[in-house]
């Protein structure tokens, strides 16, 4: 039977292991506008191979499964001699795998924006850069919002499956949980509820920023 | 003869095998007004685009109070930073506004002032007042574009582009995107920038505001320059029998 004791008993260790799928979310996030924005700008350069490189890491990142993306760059870390600590290795995982689905969200919104918008820039005497910070940009991050928020929520569903490398967030806590409790219904609704209540919350950051930044 | 604000000469443009504009010639004066009429495709956007460089023209020479814009010598493009500061003379005004849409209608006019012309935020805004009461929006300076009208819009990148005070202003089409009953208000404008001396090409499908506004005409068909006079000349007595055909459409198309 179903026991709500031990159900609402599993939550509190499941808070504590949030955080560490928030933190990975996030800081996953994070790192991949940083690169996504650099692999956009490559792709969109005038410069052929770096136009190429670009094309290549979106289609290698976004064709092999961040599981697998995972397990190789885990193993292959201490193979080349670098020490970091797992946290790190699953962050610039995850934060390299969303770089190629940010960059490509980066690119359809600035392909989508009316040619005349850079022209009346151009035309008023603008630099590419005042081009690309001041009305390129702004416009591109405002239609990319939902697609954003989009990318989060999977990645905060996608940082589960940093539990294979032992970090203990949200899945990995739980399997620890039902294993000692031997209660595997309860903790598992319990996680549910969590990744539930996390991506909710940010649906509706989500809707917030659109609102307003919506002109 | 005073020198040409804007002075066109033998200039040729290919998209592919597509001759787009074939020799034309053509001198703008300062201080005058000189539509470009013609059929769609004949290539007067073109050649107004070419005139700030927003298209590029592959042979001939377009200058600017004597200096040549794209090139520094045929077939040699000039640096970025130098077309930039061309630029900065030569104010255009778009058929579909390109206002952006994040910023007020304010924000639009100061932009450039601030990132061109170096301006403190706070001159850059007063001038940016300014030119929106010039074009009768002084109660609209806080709206973003989607709160305005089409002819608001308009006024507002047509105030974008006087407050850089550019020594000629290009219009391409500025009223065909507009609602038949906002036209007047944008043309009022425009006809107040003449008034003021403001050297003008204007690309326009307005016959009114040729006949009545401009100082020269200039007829194009299928990349050619096919006459340019005065407006009575070209849309009274034309001699060449394209512009007759145009205008005989013309008439067709606007009489009930």
């Amino acid at each position: 039977m179903f026991s709500i004791p031990v159900f609402l008993d599993s939550f509190y260790p499941l808070f504590l292991a949030a955080r560490y799928t928030l933190l990975i979310s996030v800081l996953g996030i994070a790192l991949g506008l940083v690169i996504g924005t650099l692999i956009c700008a490559a792709r969109l350069s005038p410069y052929g191979p770096l136009r190429r490189f670009a094309a290549v890491w979106v289609s290698f990142l976004r064709g092999v499964p961040l599981l697998v993306q995972l397990l190789v760059f885990f193993y292959t870390l201490p193979v080349i001699g670098i020490d970091v600590p797992a946290i790190v290795a699953a962050v610039v995982t995850v934060g390299i795998c969303a770089s190629a689905y940010i960059s490509e969200i980066w690119r359809g919104a600035i392909a989508a924006l009316p040619r005349g918008q850079t022209e009346a820039a151009i035309a008023i005497g603008m630099g590419p850069r005042d081009v690309w910070t001041r009305v390129i940009l702004p416009q591109a991050f405002t239609m990319s919002l939902p697609a954003l928020i989009n990318e989060l929520i999977l990645l905060v569903k996608a940082s589960s499956l940093v539990s294979v490398v032992g970090i203990m967030e949200v899945t990995r806590a739980s399997q620890a949980q039902a294993a000692t409790t031997f209660r595997p219904l309860e903790v598992y609704i319990a996680a549910a509820c969590i990744y539930l209540l996390i991506n909710l919350c940010l649906a509706a950051l989500g809707r917030y920023l659109e609102h307003r930044t919506a002109v | 003869m005073q020198a040409a604000s804007v002075d066109i000469r033998k200039v040729n443009k290919f998209y592919g095998p597509f001759h787009a504009l074939k020799d034309i010639d053509l001198a703008i004066q300062p201080g005058k007004v000189t539509c470009l009429i013609g059929p769609s495709g004949s290539g007067k956007s073109t050649l107004l685009r070419c005139i700030n460089f927003l298209e590029e023209y592959d042979s001939g020479e377009i200058r600017i109070d004597g200096e040549m814009i794209g090139y520094d010598a045929p077939g040699r493009r000039m640096p970025g930073r130098k077309l930039r500061g061309m630029r900065r003379a030569i104010g255009m005004v778009f058929q579909q506004f390109n206002l952006w849409p994040h910023m007020t209608a304010r924000e639009n006019v100061a932009e450039g002032l601030i990132r061109v012309r170096g301006m403190s935020r706070a001159e850059a805004g007063e001038r940016a007042a300014e030119a929106l009461e010039k074009v009768g929006l002084g109660d609209k300076m806080a709206n973003h574009p989607s709160r305005l009208s089409g002819g608001q819009q308009q006024r507002v990148a047509i105030a974008r582009a006087i407050a850089m005070e550019p020594r000629v202003m290009l219009f391409d089409e500025p009223t065909s995107a507009l609602d038949p009953e906002l036209v007047g208000e944008v043309l009022n404008v425009m006809k107040a920038l003449a008034t003021e001396g403001m050297t003008m090409v204007v690309v326009t499908h307005e016959m009114g505001f040729a006949a009545h506004v401009a100082d020269q005409v200039a007829f194009m068909e299928k990349g050619e320059l096919v006459g340019v006079d005065s407006p009575a000349r070209i849309l009274h007595e034309p001699e060449d029998a394209r512009i007759q055909a145009f205008l005989r459409t013309y008439h067709e198309r606007n009489s009930f």
